[in-house]
Formats: structure tokens, C-alpha cells, sequence
């Protein structure tokens, strides 16, 4: 491979603990190198340029059955932003749910090299791993769904941990998954009914256990197996006015339990898109922000991380496998509604919603998730996402960044709200000053995910022998510059390189790489009640055979990286 | 001595059986006996076994008589048909792999093709309707374990879908439903007395083509108000019955076919159909699923989807993605004269096209890709016949509620035949460097 040597760019490296001093960086055989050890590298000038590792998706709806809803069920997505294919580029389509090949893309013009698609199916697992193929480029994992799982329930409500880890080992390696994911544990079960479970006491209708039970066994569940990431959540309750509460009795669940495993991170919880789960006041007209509550707790407590879910103020396309969520979302705006609920394991639905900044909810949420990271000690804990395309298309991290970043840039758009004074005493947005430098956009989006995945060995910073995932921004940190500067020179790179592939070359994207689907075999002692439970559910209630619902490799992982964990010990 | 291949997925309907059984002889060469699949999806099995069934490409001659021709002729022929046409239509798509309907995206960039599928006279009014309204739906295993109110509406199961009351929709225990069958009331909605009918707790024999009257009437009656004495051929008082008998469920499902979405109304019979499906929604839990004919229609709609952003009449021809059905949908380009070639890979239009179509078809230069000799491959200038996928090929299928199954390779296909992936890999490849791609 060729060895390349990026020369006396600004570097901003949490790992190595750079703030912009100007570094050279080497690459050899898809890792980063010491710089003695290139003999004849190809080399980029960097001199008065940005460096950084690739940057690290921890949450994104980006591929699998509910994203493909939203692509076929809005043909309006697609208009006026079609874009030929070119070079060795393929046709592309869609703004708020891009097709895979655009969504690759995309991800690269912006530096992003990894990318975990946040919420899939197990019985949909063919279908999110052939839409992961088809994204060129970057890094994926796929997070199965487990909160409204029937085994898992069950395990849980007989205090069964050692069988409920030996499943979620066995549906990790069939579906080819990442990560344990949980959406509105138990609620989106009693959607199978048209119900929900709105608090963490709620009891799911017939299992007759507690999403805080659900919550805190797969906590333990997940700790039992010492898995690189730790239990991923959305909690009860998202987008009601006043449901902090139950976010912070869910981030109470966590309390007192430490992680397990050799993947060196520090949480046991990580909390996705915060900014839905932050809402004070008891209805749309008294609604306010209590990001200043969640921080306090995230910030007082270092075995839970959080992201974002910051609204851009987009015409979006909402996904989630929290189904009654999406039921409620359509009778507030009124738009199209599709939904599919999935045999024994989750449900999901689908919405467009239009973020306005002239609707005085919409711009309190747009402070919201920008509080979350202002407030926040510790980047290295708090990540940046829109839980795209939820809260908006990933495609805007670079303004957020912008917004991170300038007060000004604020306050502009505080400006354009309708409603700003409104807006601005529900908020805290106004009284915060606070502007984040590059060192802590690189720790939130880049060595902070990436611990919090178990991939710091991996992803997250330009360390030798990390992965050669490094990016040049067209931007001088030491030279005045106005807001959108920002948002320009972090959407448009300079330089791309992936595993050491030099993709995207002044601007233009030369290769289409060599992508890696990420997953995680465990490996537990053997069980044969769990064993003899999935044989039984699968004759009796499943529609498919338990011979044809693993997930086998070629065609739909024709490029693994397995990460193995043995929990036998 | 045979052998017993279990877990075979059925490669012909969208109920898209994965219990099969099927016998084959030791050498793996012949398929002998098929377990567990209704009459059609075995006879699929068995017809593959033919004795004279055609296993090398032909050429239609000037004369009108068939040439057999080589595989690598046909390649040449297919690409350079391809690559040479301003705008080709590559038709069909549903009776094959999800690995060759990929590929044949690749093929539809490279020539600025015109990708259209079966849905387009099928479900693709469906489709249609749910970009203007969503579609509230569910697995299958979620009706065999939930649901108690069955509708089928303009669709006739016991013959198109043979095994899906038996697998999923009427005859189940699922978890929820212990009693079965006898635990759900079933409705079926049909201006014919069909053999789902005479099953059915209620037969509702709706005057045809009044299906959207007959849809909002049960809207309205949802609601208590006020009917007509009679409405599209049903008295008011069992309109009111079956608005009860639907809100008082526990889990309702509406399975539809091609009853409601090609007869009068269309796409907005469809869009009425999922408002009824919304409204149940604030009394009890429902769902809606469009009945899928062929066993991969779906899949074609999925690649499209995540490829291109439509999930049928995909117009690459401007060398970007555009969508607007009567536009660059297959009968319309057709008629029109809009097209100058034509490709047709695992689909029968010349079984269901209207004539008009299946002539322009005869008169430009054009290929089917096809197992079965088939009316489609007689109006074709060549026919390649291929290895059946689900049979002698495996590869991603789509059921009709978009789960993705593999199917299995049970036989080895007759020596020398290629499979639809194959023979398109090879075209792809020959087309690059007809037109000097370097990709």
C-alpha cells in the first residue's frame, strides 16, 4: 500500500493530546505510523490546515427496513437534489434519507469514517446488512433491538441474567450485530396492542415487567458479557413535555454498576439523543428546556455518556422503533404514517416533520440539544448527532459545529426565531457564552464515541497503530474567521483517508474504499435451555425457520471485522 | 439412495414459504419429490425438472424459427442492444434475487435505462397510495399471533396465496391466539363468491368498482354517522355491523390484492383502504398489508429504494433517478414509443401486458431472460433460459411483509446454464467495455 506523510497541518488529537500544534502524520499499511517509519511516502502538504482521526457516528438511522420506508414512501425527499454519477461516483438521491450510496458519500465530504446504524430488526438483519454493503466507504455496525424483545422479557421477569446474555450473545452472532440496543423498553410491546409504556413502572400489557427491570437486567446483561458498547438507549417517554423526569430516573438505573470487559469504557448506559428526552412543563404551552437537570446528573455521574439529537431546524423524515411514538407524532402534524411492528422482537414507525423556526416548540428544541453540549464537563462523554435523520440529516454536523462553536453564530439564528423571546425564557441558550474550540468537537465526535464504542483501540485518534482514518480540513484555526467558515471547510474536506485509502483527494472522491461491516461474536458457555427456548419460539410463533433466520456472511457481510469476546472466563 | 433438503424457501408467491421439504437424489442432479408446499409452488419445483425444457439461448431467425445460440452470443447480443439504445426498458425484476436485481441497477446506470417491475400492474397503485398516506402495517408472525379481525379485500388467498390462511392469517395458534381460527372473524370483501368467501364469517359482495364507496362508508360508520340505506350493493345495517365487528377486535389486519388496486378508483381505493386501517387505530390496534404476487416483487422495490430513492419506474435515463409513474412506468413508454429497446428478465408482460404493449415489444430489438418458454420470450428476438433461482440458485427474496429470506440452492441447474447473476455480471462486464467505462 502506499505509505503517505501529511505534513505540518494544526492537528487536534485527543488520544495523543495535541491542541493544534503543527504535527506531521504517517501512514503505512492502513495504520497510523511514527514518521521514521515511512521510507518513501507520498505526501500532503497540510501547512496552515486542520487534522484530525476520522470522525465516529455513535447514532445514526442510516441503513435497514424503516430508513427504506422513508426513502420509497417520500418521493418529495428526491426533489431538486439529484446528482449524476460522475467519475467513479454513482447516481445519488435524497436529502433527508439519501439513498446508501449518497449517505457513504456524504459521510466522507464531511470526514466521518464509522458509523453505527442505531436501530436494527433482528428479523430485518438480512435486509440492514445488504443496505450496509451498499453504503461505499465508511466503517458500519448495526445495533440490534432488545427492550421489547419476547426472550428477553421473559428472561428478565424470572431474574434469568446468565440466559438472557447467553440470547443476546446467540442474536448478536445471527443477526451480525454490534451492540445491544433498547427503544422504549416495553412500550413499543404494548404498541402491539395500540398501547404504551409511558413512565419506568409502567408494566408491559401481559409480561408483567417494568421497563426499569427491562433496563437495568439488560444493563447487567450487557456487563455480564463485558461487550465493547455498553447498553445503547432511548428511554419511556420521548417527546412529551415534562418526561426529564423519566429520563432521569432511567439514567438512575445505572447507578452503582461499573463496566466489565477489556475494551476500556468507562459507561454502562449511553443515552441517545438526549434533546427528546429533556422537555420541563406539562404541555406544548408551558414547554421548556430542562437540559440544565440532565447535565447536571450526566455531568455528576462518569458511568453514563450521552448524544445529542440536536434539531437543525430541517424538513426531516422521523424513524424509530419506538412505535407509539410515531403514532403520536402523526396526530400532532397530521402527516403520513406508515409503521411496521416485527414478530416477537420490536416495531417501528415513520413520519416527515418539518422543524420550523417560526413554531415556537421547534426552536426550543434547536436550543435544546445545543444546551446539552454547551453544559457539558466532559466532551469525551457527550457526542454530537441529530439522530439523523430525526432531528435533522446528518449532513448538518458541520453547522452544528458552527453553532457549537460561535456565540454569534447563535445568536443569529436566535434572531430568526418567530417566537425568540418566548423561546428564549424557556431556554438557557442565551445565558451560555460558552464556545466550543476544535479539541472538544474532536473529543465529541471522534475519541469520545469511539471509547464509548470499545473501538478506542481502533477509531478516535492519530495514535500509531490506530486505523489510518485521518482527515485534512481546508480550515486555519489560527486565522480570523467568520461563523460559516466553519461550516463550509468541516463539509467539504480536503483530504480523506480510510484504513489508509486515500478517498476523497482535493475535494474529490477518488476511490470508493474498501468497507468494513463491524460485529461482535460473544462467546458464552453453552446453554441449552436458551438454545431450547429459541428452537420452541421459532416453531410456535415465528413465520420464518430458525434454519433460515441467521444472517450468513458473503452477501451480506462480504467484509467482516469480527470483534470477539469471550465470556466464559 | 436420496437425500431430504429442509427449510426450502418457496420461489413463487410472496407468501414466501420457508418450510418445504424437498427430495432430491444423491448426486444432487434430481429434484424428486416436494413436502409441505401447496400445488403451484410444487409444481414449480417438479417443472424444473422437465425433460424438454430448453436450456441453451436461441435467436429468433428472419423466418420467425428459433437458432440456439451460445451463452457468450447472448451476452454479446444483450450488451450491445443495451449499450447502443438511447433509453431501454429493463422490465420485471420480481421473480429473481435480490443479488441480480443489483447488479441490474449497475447495468441500468451505465445505458440511462428505464427500470420498471411488476408492481406496475400490480401493486404498484399501492405503492403509490402510501406516498400519499403511509401504510400502518406489521409482520405476518404479529397477525398469526395477534390478530382476530381478518379482512380480505379484492384478494382471493385460497387460490393466489395458497398457504398464507394456513401459515399466518386464519388457521394459526400464535402466541396471543390459542384458539386459532375459531378465535378470529374473518371478513372478505369480493363481488364474486370465491372459495375465500365461502369461508368467510362475513361476505361483504360489493357491487364491482365500488370498493372506495364502500371504504369510507365503513369511515363513516366508524364514527357513528349517518349512512345510505344502501351503498355499493351492502344494506347500511351490515355496514354497521362490520365497523363494530372491526372496532371491537383486539388486532385488525387488511390483507388487499389486485381486487382494489386495478379495478376502478386504483391508487385512491388504496388510499381510502390505509384511512380505514389509520381511523381503527384510534379504537384498537390495525394493520394494513398489500397482498404481493410474485415471491420477490418486494426485494426489486427495496434494491430500488435504498439504490435510487423509488421503488418502481425508476428513470435513469437522464443519468439521475426519476420517478413519476404514468410517465416512466413500462405500459406508458411503451404505447408511447418512448423506449428503443427492451430487456425483460423474470417476468411474463407478454402474459399481461395489454396487446398493444407486447406489439411494440415484437417490433424493437429486444430479450427475455426467462426459465419457462413463456409468452414474453415468443414476441422476444432472443430468450436466454436460466437456472431457477430458489431451486438452482440462492439469493435474498423479499416476503410480502418486506422480510428478507435466503433462499437455498436444493438442485444443480442442467450443466452449462447460468443464472440470472451470472449472466448479468457478464453483460456488465461486456458493456464497460463496449462503451470504455473504467469504474
Amino acid at each position: 500500500m502506499t505509505e503517505y506523510l501529511i505534513k505540518n497541518g494544526f492537528v487536534f488529537d485527543p488520544v495523543l493530546g495535541i491542541r493544534g500544534d503543527a504535527t506531521d502524520i504517517a501512514i503505512k499499511d492502513g495504520k497510523i505510523v511514527e514518521t521514521d517509519a515511512v521510507k518513501n511516502p507520498k505526501v500532503i502538504d497540510a501547512t496552515g490546515k486542520t487534522v484530525m482521526a476520522g470522525g465516529v457516528d455513535i447514532h445514526a438511522h442510516v441503513a435497514g427496513p424503516k430508513v427504506n420506508i422513508g426513502r420509497n414512501f417520500r418521493p418529495e425527499d428526491k426533489l431538486f437534489n439529484a446528482r449524476p454519477g460522475r467519475g467513479i461516483e454513482r447516481m445519488q438521491g435524497g436529502f433527508s434519507v439519501p439513498t446508501t450510496i449518497r449517505t457513504g458519500y456524504n459521510y466522507a465530504r464531511m470526514g466521518y469514517t464509522t458509523v453505527m446504524e442505531a436501530a436494527m430488526p433482528p428479523l430485518y438483519a438480512r435486509h440492514t446488512h445488504e443496505e450496509i454493503r451498499d453504503t461505499p466507504i465508511i466503517d458500519q455496525g448495526a445495533f440490534p433491538v432488545f427492550g421489547n424483545n419476547w426472550f428477553v422479557l421473559e428472561y428478565l421477569k424470572n431474574h434469568e441474567l446468565e440466559n438472557a446474555a447467553a440470547y443476546i450473545a446467540w442474536l448478536l452472532r445471527a443477526t451480525k450485530g454490534y451492540a445491544v440496543k433498547v427503544v422504549n423498553p416495553g412500550g413499543t410491546e404494548a404498541w402491539g396492542w395500540g398501547l404504551n409504556c409511558e413512565n419506568i413502572h409502567d408494566p408491559v400489557p401481559y409480561f408483567d415487567i417494568t421497563p426499569a427491570q427491562i433496563v437495568k437486567g439488560l444493563i447487567e446483561a450487557n456487563e455480564y458479557l463485558g461487550l465493547p458498547h455498553s447498553m445503547h438507549i432511548h428511554a419511556n417517554n420521548l417527546g412529551n413535555p415534562g418526561n426529564y423526569t423519566t429520563t432521569l430516573d432511567t439514567f438512575k438505573l445505572s447507578e452503582g454498576i461499573r463496566p466489565r470487559g477489556r475494551f476500556g469504557r468507562q459507561q454502562v448506559m449511553h443515552h441517545t439523543h438526549v434533546q427528546f428526552h429533556s422537555y420541563g412543563g406539562d404541555s406544548w404551552r408551558n414547554f421548556e428546556s430542562r437540559a440544565d437537570a440532565i447535565m447536571d446528573y450526566v455531568n455528576a455521574h462518569d458511568n453514563i455518556t450521552i448524544d445529542m439529537g440536536a434539531v437543525t431546524l430541517d424538513e426531516t423524515t422521523t424513524m424509530t422503533a419506538d412505535g407509539p411514538f410515531e403514532h403520536h407524532l402523526t396526530e400532532l402534524n397530521h402527516l403520513k404514517w406508515a409503521n411496521a411492528d416485527v414478530e416477537l422482537e420490536t416495531g417501528s414507525g415513520v413520519v416527515p416533520y418539518i422543524y420550523s423556526p417560526s413554531i415556537k416548540v421547534c426552536a426550543i428544541q434547536w436550543c435544546m440539544g445545543l444546551e446539552l453540549a454547551l453544559l457539558a464537563k466532559d466532551p469525551m462523554r457527550v457526542f454530537m448527532s441529530t439522530d439523523h435523520p430525526n432531528a435533522g440529516p446528518f449532513i448538518r454536523y458541520p453547522r452544528i459545529m458552527k453553532w457549537l462553536m460561535s456565540q454569534e453564530a447563535r445568536e443569529q439564528q436566535i434572531e430568526t426565531f418567530k417566537h425568540k423571546d418566548k423561546v428564549i425564557d424557556a431556554t438557557h441558550i442565551a445565558g451560555i457564552d460558552r464556545e466550543l474550540d476544535l479539541y472538544e468537537i474532536a473529543q465529541m465526535t471522534r475519541a469520545g464515541p469511539a471509547k464509548a464504542l470499545g473501538l478506542s483501540e481502533m477509531y478516535g485518534g492519530l495514535a500509531p497503530g490506530l486505523t489510518a482514518d485521518v482527515v485534512v480540513f481546508a480550515f486555519n484555526p489560527n486565522e480570523p474567521y467568520a461563523p460559516d467558515d466553519i461550516e463550509k471547510a468541516f463539509g467539504d474536506v480536503e483530504h480523506l483517508f480510510k484504513t489508509g485509502v486515500h478517498i476523497i483527494n482535493n475535494h474529490e472522491i477518488v476511490s470508493n474504499g474498501n468497507k468494513r461491516t463491524l460485529w461482535v461474536n460473544a462467546r458464552v458457555h453453552e446453554n441449552p435451555q436458551v438454545m431450547r427456548d429459541v428452537r420452541e419460539k421459532f416453531l410456535r410463533y415465528y413465520t420464518v425457520t430458525l434454519n433460515n433466520y441467521e444472517v450468513r456472511g458473503h452477501h451480506y457481510v462480504p467484509n467482516p471485522y469480527v470483534i470477539e469476546v469471550d465470556a466464559t472466563q | 439412495m436420496t437425500k431430504t433438503v429442509t427449510d426450502v424457501i418457496c420461489p413463487f408467491c410472496g407468501t414466501l414459504c420457508d418450510d418445504l421439504e424437498v427430495v432430491i437424489s444423491n448426486d444432487g442432479k434430481n429434484l424428486l419429490e416436494v413436502y409441505n408446499a401447496c400445488a403451484i409452488g410444487a409444481e414449480k419445483f417438479l417443472q424444473s425438472q422437465a425433460k424438454d425444457r430448453l436450456i441453451r439461448p436461441r435467436m429468433r431467425q428472419e423466418d420467425g424459427s428459433w437458432k440456439e445460440i451460445t451463452y457468450d452470443e447472448a451476452i454479446e447480443y444483450t450488451a450491445r442492444m443495451l449499450a447502443s439504445a438511447k433509453k431501454p426498458l429493463m422490465y420485471g425484476w420480481s421473480s429473481t434475487n435480490c443479488e441480480a436485481q443489483s447488479i441490474g441497477s449497475e447495468i441500468g446506470e451505465y445505458v440511462g435505462a428505464v427500470m420498471d417491475n411488476t408492481a406496475t400492474v400490480c401493486h404498484g397503485t399501492s405503492l403509490i397510495a402510501v406516498q400519499d398516506i403511509g401504510i400502518p402495517s406489521c409482520t405476518l408472525g404479529e397477525v398469526k399471533n395477534r390478530a382476530d379481525r381478518i379482512v380480505f379485500w379484492g384478494c382471493n388467498p385460497a387460490h393466489a396465496h395458497p398457504r398464507h390462511m394456513s401459515r399466518y392469517s386464519i388457521f394459526p395458534r400464535g402466541f396471543f391466539t390459542g384458539k386459532g381460527h375459531t378465535g378470529r372473524k374473518m371478513i372478505v370483501v369480493d363481488p364474486r363468491v370465491t372459495d375465500t368467501a365461502r369461508i368467510a364469517d362475513i361476505h361483504l359482495q360489493v357491487e364491482q368498482g365500488r370498493d372506495y364507496e364502500l371504504l369510507d362508508a365503513i369511515r363513516v360508520a366508524f364514527k357513528g354517522e349517518q349512512l345510505p340505506d344502501v351503498v355499493a350493493g351492502i344494506p347500511k345495517e351490515k355496514i354497521y355491523e362490520v365497523a363494530e365487528t372491526l372496532k371491537s377486535g383486539r388486532f385488525a389486519i387488511i390483507f388487499f390484492g389486485m381486487g382494489v388496486t386495478q379495478s376502478l378508483g386504483k391508487n385512491h381505493n388504496i388510499d381510502a383502504a390505509i384511512a380505514v386501517t389509520r381511523d381503527l387505530n384510534e379504537y384498537t390496534k390495525a394493520a394494513i398489508m398489500p397482498m404481493r404476487g410474485h415471491y420477490n416483487v418486494t426485494g426489486s422495490g427495496q434494491v430500488w429504494g435504498w439504490q435510487f430513492g423509488f421503488p418502481f419506474a425508476v428513470d435513469l435515463s437522464r443519468g439521475f433517478a426519476r420517478y413519476n409513474p404514468g410517465e416512466t412506468t413500462a405500459n406508458d413508454l411503451l404505447r408511447r414509443g418512448e423506449v428503443d429497446a427492451v430487456f425483460i428478465i423474470a417476468s411474463d408482460p407478454g402474459a399481461h401486458f395489454p396487446f398493444s404493449s407486447v406489439k411494440k415489444i415484437y417490433d424493437l430489438p429486444s430479450v427475455a431472460i426467462d426459465p419457462h418458454e413463456t409468452p414474453t420470450t415468443e414476441v422476444c428476438k432472443v430468450h436466454v433460459p436460466v437456472a431457477f433461482v430458489g431451486i438452482e440458485a440462492g439469493g435474498c427474496a423479499y416476503r410480502m411483509d418486506n422480510v428478507p429470506i435466503e433462499t437455498r440452492k436444493v438442485v444443480e441447474a442442467p450443466e452449462g446454464m447460468m443464472t440470472d447473476e451470472e449472466f448479468l455480471r457478464s453483460v456488465l462486464a461486456r458493456i464497460k467495455e463496449i462503451r470504455g467505462f473504467k469504474r
